[in-house]
């Protein structure tokens, strides 16, 4: 009988990022994925944070497949037929190293895959790994659906993303709270390179990104957003799907409405769409993540719930929680010790110890105030582009008046008490 | 009105033709019990559709594998999830 040192289940960012470290320090590895190819289920807007890759391959950016990096952020808030945008741009986004970059994942997962190959992990592809094998409540193996398909290993490390049917299987994880989970679709849209660099404004490899908030969710607490890729544009918007249980939208209808936005149509416009995906985000935060280790078992990644929705970053938590994955399982192998749950808490600490869980427990309140202040989705977008389009109407109303007539609209719709209130809320949300 | 099929139309699938990797457990709970019938809203691929008299038909072949169906099932816990096998189902060529 076979046995790994390790297994690792999944060929995304944090099983990748788990099994390079892994093999890098000379341990036995094997990775299964269900794919045909490692990313071929894989969905993610994308943008890539080179921090969290850097600790990993530090000269990644030689020959990963990269589109462009960022240099201009926006954040618009929309009205129906409105927005009101901040843009920041810096030539200092310009100077490499470089920031953030927008990827395709499919390729992008290919050649992270080629690397934990070339270091020495065994990959096996389309694989499902239906059960853990446990004796008692210890993780000793996989299950795979093919022929001899028990394979064992003194520590599996669940990177199986959102949905880890595994860890629930296993009564590790009761399912999950549709609270907590955010359901995005987008498309992508081919334009020539020209194009959508006339478009937007930037130079060759230099990028864009537009987030959005507003009335493109009908209330619903989520948002969109818009990434220039080399020759194409993604486009997508996600909504939590709590919110989406309540209402009669779908959500391509949704994104067929965001993408008719007067102000959003131009953008995509002559485009070729090629193809069109749906992914859920988890974006319960803090207080939403599950058991994260235990005898013979760690988790890392979406399956553990580590997204910060609020800056809109997942695949860097990913990869951080599978590298402190794997440094836990080589330190306690140096160490000489067991895989049991007690010694695998040094996981939990490394985690504390990284901006990982700083982050989100730092946003731990965000996700249920927002859930309980839909005004944030809908009301406050509308206010604030009815104020900005008062104001830079010219009509012989003099400013005074029409600054009245603003505050006299805020105070309508919330009252002087909400208005207050929602201002505090925000402050202890982001404190 | 949109109609999913043209998006899902641009996708690759390797469809597992006579397996589907997602059942409803007991079609008389969608038909009988089930108020809302929030997977024939909710599902990105449009998999979920309603008969009319309230029976929930599901074909799997357009499914993106997100998990949608199996959580907003919350009250009654009616769908029966897997992931297809190996190398089935959805395929992304960009991701």
């Amino acid at each position: 009988m076979e046995k790994f040192d390790a297994i690792v289940v999944g060929a995304g960012p944090s099983g990748n990022a788990a099994a390079y470290t892994l093999a890098k320090a000379g341990l036995k590895v094997l990775q299964i994925e269900r794919g045909e190819y490692p990313g071929s289920k894989n969905v993610q807007g994308a943008i890539l944070y080179s921090d969290a890759l850097e600790r990993i391959i530090p000269d990644f950016r030689e020959d990963a497949p990269l589109e462009r990096h960022i240099v201009e952020q926006q954040m618009w808030v929309l009205d129906d037929e409105s927005y009101v945008g901040s843009t920041y741009r810096s030539a200092e986004f310009n100077r490499e190293p470089y920031n953030r970059y927008t990827i395709i994942r499919a390729q992008f997962d290919k050649w992270f895959s080629k690397k934990v190959q070339d270091a020495g992990a065994l990959l096996i592809c389309e694989t499902t790994v239906s059960d853990l094998i446990l004796d008692g409540n210890r993780v000793i193996g996989v299950q795979a659906d093919r022929e001899g398909g028990a394979i064992y290993a003194d520590i599996v490390i669940l990177a199986d993303g959102v949905n880890s049917l595994l860890a629930k299987k296993a009564g590790f994880h009761p399912e999950l709270d549709p609270k907590d989970v955010a359901l995005a679709v987008k498309e992508i849209h081919f334009l020539p390179q020209e194009t959508v660099e006339a478009r937007f404004n930037i130079g060759e490899d230099e990028g864009v990104v537009i987030e959005m908030v507003g009335k493109i969710t009908k209330g619903m607490m989520g948002t969109g957003f818009l990434y220039t890729n080399k020759e194409s544009i993604t486009i997508g918007v996600g909504c939590m799907l709590s919110d989406f249980k309540q209402q009669k939208t779908t959500p391509y209808a949704l994104l067929e409405e965001m993408k008719a936005h007067p102000a959003i149509r131009p953008l995509i416009a002559g485009g070729e769409m090629k193809e069109y995906t749906g992914h859920l985000i988890p974006e319960g935060g803090y207080k939403a993540i599950p058991k994260i280790y235990g005898d013979g078992w760690l988790m890392a990644g979406d399956a553990a719930m580590f997204v910060n929705a609020v800056h809109r970053e997942g695949s860097n938590l990913a990869m951080t929680s599978g590298r402190l994955a794997a440094e836990t399982v080589i330190a306690l192998k140096e160490q000489g010790k067991f895989m049991t749950e007690a010694n695998l808490a040094l996981y939990r600490e490394k985690l504390d110890e990284s901006f990982l869980m700083k982050d989100l427990k730092k946003y731990k309140e965000m996700p249920g105030i927002l859930h309980k202040n839909p005004q944030f989705f809908t009301t406050y977008p509308e206010l604030l582009n009815k104020a900005a389009h008062s104001m830079l109407t010219v009509d012989g109303v003099d400013k005074k008046t029409k600054e009245r007539e603003i505050r006299r609209n805020f105070v309508g719709k919330r009252s002087l008490f909400g208005l207050m209130g929602d201002a505090f809320k925000m402050w202890r949300a982001f404190e | 009105m949109i109609k999913v099929e043209d998006k899902l139309f641009q996708n690759r699938y390797k469809v597992d033709a006579g397996h589907p990797h997602i059942s409803i457990k007991n079609p008389d709970i969608c038909q009988n019990d089930c108020k809302s019938l929030a997977c024939t809203v909710c599902c990105p691929a449009g998999c979920y559709t309603e008969e009319g008299n309230g029976k929930i038909v599901l074909i799997t072949d357009g499914c993106l594998e997100c998990g949608t169906c199996r959580i907003i099932c919350s009250e009654h816990r009616n769908v029966d999830w897997e992931y297809p096998r190996g190398g089935y189902g959805i395929l992304f060529k960009f991701g």
